[in-house]
């Protein structure tokens, strides 16, 4: 059986008498979209805390292409091969499109230690920035400020940055939060792509786009994983239309 | 080093240490409440000082000299919220401490054109002058017991203030969730001044009841402030009891290593270099404190875990 | 950008003529004030490293200032007094060649800097806040302890120290000499602004969820800006000891680390000569409206807190607009 790029097993962690994470085992198979879905409160947002770093589980262990990475901080994890897109963007508002894109570029280069040559001479760094915002189409913008862009170009440089590490995988979280329509279409048609080049962990709320684009689907509610499987089983699964999806899925 | 020394330091420790807290009390119930780092509380002190010198001067009483630094510091309080502090919730640390630190220099210098730059004096009421005779027959002076008694008041108060009353309740509340007890319909802009003029009061009794055994004059407040910071820190902040223990634990951290650090050092050098490398050591000694208790607890000792 | 580079450029010219034009009308104590508005704007361009580009709100970089300010006066008095600083384990003499005061300034402020940072900056900012004005504190009281070197008295030099190829004690040799400091210092704090460092610092003030999730480490920049910053500072108090000839504890004092702060926010938070414009601007005003008005701390004050109300970007921002560049 192949190895899963990312894993969490039976990862359980409470707030004093809040258990928001409960014995939580999910992977995450090569060229996969896995979604996570689940009600507000479920504990989502606990259990990205955990794979991505930043809250360590009370048990369990987070694994990443094989290795245990529970006792890891954030950043080593990046280093790693795991990519995050927050859902409220996480992005210099006072800095450019590009500078935004270098400062992946730069975290996935590893050496921040330079302090005298000017890092958009980077040649290096401004090709792999420019390559992530082509991608995602903002290469034009490059020199906006990132405080004048509007809502769904914000959520395009969120993934872009996230390219620029070239992760082995990615968590993220709810993307397709604000876009209209038409933002949420094009988001979709790209993770759809996306998931080959490394597979995602995807929270979402937007059920459509998780329909459409889910290999797999995980029910999280109450902090407890209430079912897993693909996006027929779980639309017709009773517990997850009780807890969650209604008679409307 | 006999013991009724050592039991009359270890006095005077827990009445630094208490009064304190009476400040440290005010910056962190407002910090915890209002998220406002405010240097202007040591201006609040030496203006509850320099009312009460001034009133208890003209009037004779000391009573009345208290009251009016009660007064005189909790209208100042007020008014400075309505004015400046109103304006800084929104914005950063940084903006707070400037435009704080701003008000610290309005005011100090204010004071100086007021009063003048030499110091004022504030006598001890005779009726709490002189020594008292303590169980053990340890002499200590009535003023400074009166002092640590009318603290633990203080402190008694405050607990019950926060826990029994309304007031109490939306301070509790709003140390939580700012936006849910505004939009529970509690007069947010109302309770802020509120507990600003609170915090404020504290500061100018300490300034007031301090000012009768040190002096009065222009600057005293602010020694005490960065001692308050200290408390808050090792205590953690937003919370009275840690400001309470916090400031019992620095007290009398700088009092008795005052006293025991120069004898601790004359077991390895000459008795002359001993006081002053334990002195040294002796002010110093708080700050060590801090940063133990920082190695072990980043957030302070009842402090929120990060 | 080309508009501030041009400010920046006129300010720099501005510094080194006006001096010069001094000297040469024979206005020694134009040229005494310019050199002192050079070193204070050298002590805030520390700060500014820390404060402007990496957020962090130090309210005891008076400690730097102190530091370097105190390895001057205590290096040169054992120099001038013919005793050795100590003996055993290895004899340190005393010494009055400003190199090599600098260079013990610059390690002094750095080691400390290191050590004040790796215990404050694991706590979020009101806690650095209040840390970092303890530790000012701390060693203000030391310093007035500490009566070997004049407590609280203070410690005189009685000639300024020396610099080879400079005659320190003409007052337009030396002013050139802390000119050349403070424009190199300028020089590689813009490489540093522009740079991966810098880059990564801004980003860390800004958003540093996000640079920990692209693999950097928030706390480490943070460090090594404190402590770049703290250099920098411990340089300039070396220079301002050198100037009074003259070394006290309130080098250390609560009002010097607020001073600094004051300049930066006069001048322009984050910008790069704000910390220079605001210094000038702060020694003009104390040497005008100090004659004025023995009270001029009050009318500081009401400027202070207008700026904060409502001219946040200071001096540079109203004259140039109100985006820094970030480019």
């Amino acid at each position: 059986m192949t190895e899963a790029i990312l894993a969490t097993q039976g990862i359980s962690k409470s707030f004093g008498a809040l258990k928001a994470s409960d014995d939580v085992s999910i992977d995450l198979m090569a060229g996969e979209i896995h979604a996570i879905i689940g009600p507000n409160g479920a504990g989502k947002s606990t259990l990205i805390k955990q794979i991505c770093g930043g809250l360590k589980p009370d048990t369990g262990t987070v694994k990443l292409l094989g290795e245990d990475v529970t006792d890891l901080p954030t950043e080593l994890r990046a280093r790693a091969g795991l990519g995050r897109t927050f859902q409220i963007s996480a992005l210099a508002m006072e800095d450019t499109v590009l500078q935004n894109a270098v400062l992946g570029a730069l975290g996935g280069q590893g050496n921040p230690w330079r302090f005298f040559k000017p890092v958009l001479k980077d040649q290096d760094l401004l090709d792999t920035a420019m390559e992530a915002l082509e991608r995602v189409g903002l290469q034009d913008h490059a020199k906006t400020r990132t405080a004048e862009l509007s809502h769904g170009q914000r959520r395009q440089l969120e993934v872009a940055v996230a390219l620029t590490l070239k992760p082995k995988a990615f968590v993220m979280d709810e993307p397709m939060a604000g876009l209209g329509t038409e933002g949420s279409k094009r988001l979709t048609e790209f993770l759809g792509d996306l998931r080959h080049q490394a597979p995602i962990l995807l929270v979402e709320h937007d059920m459509d786009a998780v329909f459409a684009l889910a290999d797999r689907i995980s029910v999280l509610v109450y902090g407890k994983v209430i079912a897993t499987g693909t996006v027929e089983e779980i639309r017709a699964n009773k517990d997850v239309r009780d807890a969650y999806l209604g008679d409307e899925a | 080093m006999s013991l009724i020394l050592l039991i009359e330091q270890i006095l005077n420790g827990l009445q630094f240490g208490i009064m304190l807290f009476l400040m440290a009390a005010g910056l962190t119930l407002i910090f915890g409440v209002m998220g406002l780092i405010n240097l202007a509380h040591g201006s609040l002190y030496m203006i509850g000082a320099f009312c009460a010198a001034a009133v208890a001067g003209a009037t004779g009483s000391f009573l009345l000299g208290l009251i009016a630094a009660l007064a005189g510091a909790a209208i100042a309080g007020a008014l400075v919220e309505l004015v400046v502090i109103r304006r800084l919730y929104t914005k950063d640390h940084l903006d707070q401490v400037l435009a704080t630190f701003a008000l610290i220099l309005i005011f100090s210098e204010g004071t100086r054109w007021l009063f003048g730059s030499f110091p004022l004096f504030l006598d001890i009421p005779d009726a709490l002058s002189g020594p008292v005779t303590l169980p053990g027959g340890i002499e200590y002076p009535l003023y400074r017991l009166t002092l640590i008694i009318v603290g633990l008041l203080v402190a008694a108060g405050l607990f019950l203030l926060i826990s029994r009353t309304r007031l109490g309740i939306q301070i509790r509340a709003g140390e939580n969730d700012r936006e849910m007890i505004a939009a529970l319909g509690v007069d947010i802009a109302k309770l802020y001044t509120i507990v600003f003029a609170l915090g404020a009061a504290l500061a100018g009794l300490a300034g007031a009841l301090v000012g009768a055994i040190q002096s009065v004059q222009v600057g005293m407040g602010e020694p005490v402030l960065i001692l308050a910071f200290v408390v808050i820190v090792i205590g953690g902040i937003g919370s009275i009891k840690g400001a309470l223990i916090g400031a019992i634990l620095v007290g009398l951290t700088d009092t008795l290593g005052g006293i025991f650090l120069p004898e601790l050092m004359k077991l390895f050098f000459s008795p002359a270099t001993a006081t002053s490398i334990g002195s040294s050591i002796a002010s110093m000694s708080i700050y060590i404190l801090m940063a133990a208790v920082l190695v072990l607890r980043p957030t302070g000792l009842f402090g929120a875990r990060a | 950008m080309t508009r501030e580079t041009l400010f920046n450029s006129a300010a720099l010219a501005a510094l080194a003529l006006v001096p010069l034009w001094a000297h040469f009308s024979g206005e020694p104590f134009t040229v005494t004030l310019a050199t002192r508005a050079v070193i204070l704007a050298l002590a805030a361009v520390g700060l500014h490293i820390a404060l402007g580009l990496g957020g962090l709100v130090s309210l005891g970089h008076a400690v730097f200032f102190g530091i370097g300010g105190y390895a001057m006066g205590i290096l040169a008095h054992h120099a001038q007094t013919y005793t050795p600083l100590m003996e055993w384990p290895f004899v340190i003499e005393g010494t009055k060649s400003m190199p090599v005061i600098w260079l013990v300034a610059v390690v002094l402020s750095s080691v400390v800097a290191y050590f004040i940072g790796l215990l404050s900056l694991r706590t979020s900012g009101v806690y650095f806040i209040m840390i970092t004005l303890a530790f000012g504190q701390m060693f203000f009281f030391f310093a007035i302890s500490w009566s070997a070197y004049g407590g609280e008295d203070g410690l005189s030099i009685y000639v300024r120290n020396g610099f080879p190829g400079v005659n320190t004690l003409v007052p337009i040799q030396f002013y050139a000499l802390c000119f050349v400091i403070l424009a190199a210092v300028m020089f590689f704090a813009a490489r540093l602004q522009r740079s991966p460092f810098g880059l990564a610092l801004n980003a860390a003030r800004q958003v540093p969820d996000r640079v920990e999730t692209v693999g950097l480490n928030p706390m480490r920049l943070r460090l090594v800006a404190f402590v770049l910053s703290g250099a920098i500072t411990g340089l300039a108090g070396a220079l301002f000891a050198d100037l009074n000839r003259f070394v006290s504890p309130t080098m250390f004092s609560w009002q010097m680390s607020g001073e600094l702060i004051i300049f930066i926010i006069l001048g322009g938070l984050g910008r790069l000569y704000g910390p220079v414009v605001g210094a000038v601007v702060f020694v003009a005003l104390e040497h005008i409206l100090g004659d004025l008005s023995d009270y001029w701390h009050i009318y500081l004050g009401v400027l202070l807190l207008g700026v904060v109300l409502f001219a946040r970007g200071g001096i540079i921002g109203m004259l140039l607009g109100r985006e820094v560049a970030h480019d």
